[in-house]
């Protein structure tokens, strides 16, 4: 468990933080009091349910929340991943650039890997269709004059799974259950 | 697609992040979108139902919830199918997608920790036959807001 997930003052006994982030992680009950809910089962009052939520929610730790779409059902099926290679000293600011992008839902630098990956600049365009994907990128190309940089578009030709990532070692034990290895 | 009404495109545009701390959230946005609380619980059942939502909830940091990373390998298409389900059945995957590229599979591993992450990177690879690609996240640039849906893109294909 890293610190961040460390309470400041301890909850009582039994309380677990832990457990609740696995729950959070399947998403809220759909009912009247869903805080309440999840409350009653990590052995906490709904105040410090949301107590939780609302320090991850400062610390980062959770990004956003509320209706996690997924695009593909919704016929936003265009997905590239636009994939850099810039030299090491512009990557960061090119970086912060392309993610002001309104056409750019993710944008991360990530090592290259040689010979075979040279690419340390990765973002991410959905849209409707292809075409019009291809013409978000060209436009981006133009405004950020990355002509001269070397890159890829990976398109996806299939979605084997979409889910929200689990972290908790009690969820892990969890899904081993549910997907025994063959 | 699922058939959206503007009740379902309103709560989709309104909410996909800023769901309310409130011991009634549902009331809450109800009252925003000037509908009854039970019609905001009954169109997210039946959202979550058909498969347009995945969950109301967090979206938790990948770097800050534990450990994980993008990860991908270069299987022959043929054996595509088969390397993906290996790849889906490995414990910590989320994402799996195939890609055009000699890299033709995709995916995002996540683990509690870094020790973890690696002994299930190398059960993987050991399973598969072929090296994974491992692609940490060094730095990350955008601010995960949702995504604006284009309705009437979707509308007029």
């Amino acid at each position: 468990m890293n610190s961040l997930s460390m309470p400041s003052t301890l909850p009582h006994r039994g309380a677990s933080p832990e457990r609740l982030r696995a729950l959070l992680e399947r998403g809220l009950p759909l009912t009247e009091q869903p805080w309440l809910a999840l409350a009653e089962q990590c052995g906490m009052s709904e105040d410090e349910v949301l107590g939780w939520v609302e320090r991850w929610q400062h610390e980062g730790l959770i990004k956003r929340l509320g209706l996690v779409v997924r695009h593909h059902a919704l016929g936003i099926r265009a997905n590239a991943m636009v994939v850099w290679d810039l030299p090491d000293d512009i990557v960061s600011e090119v970086g912060r650039r392309l993610a002001k992008e309104s056409a750019v839902t993710l944008c991360y630098r990530r090592p290259r890997r040689l010979p075979d990956w040279p690419y340390n600049l990765f973002c991410m365009i959905h849209g409707t269709q292809r075409d019009r994907v291809l013409a978000s990128l060209a436009d981006i190309i133009e405004r950020q004059q990355l002509h001269q940089t070397p890159h890829r578009v990976l398109f996806s030709l299939k979605a084997y799974k979409q889910r929200g990532g689990r972290y908790t070692r009690e969820d892990d034990s969890h899904e081993r259950r549910a997907c025994p290895p063959a | 697609m699922a058939a959206l009404d503007e009740l379902d495109r309103r709560l989709i545009d309104a909410f996909q992040r800023g769901l309310p701390l409130d011991s009634r959230p549902f009331a809450a946005m109800a009252e925003r979108l000037g509908v009854s609380e039970a019609a905001v619980i009954e169109r997210l059942r039946e959202l979550q139902q058909s498969q347009v939502l995945s969950r109301v909830g967090p979206v938790f940091d990948h770097a800050l919830a534990g450990a994980s990373l993008l990860a991908a390998v270069a299987v022959p298409e043929a054996e595509r199918d088969a390397a993906a389900a290996v790849i889906n059945r490995s414990p910590g995957v989320n994402h799996n997608y195939a890609r055009e590229h000699d890299f033709n599979l995709w995916f995002v591993m996540t683990a509690a920790d870094e020790v973890q992450l690696e002994s299930r990177l190398e059960a993987l690879e050991e399973e598969l036959g072929v090296p994974v690609l491992r692609l940490p996240m060094l730095e990350g640039f955008h601010i995960d807001l949702g995504f604006p849906i284009p309705w009437a893109e979707l509308e007029t294909p």
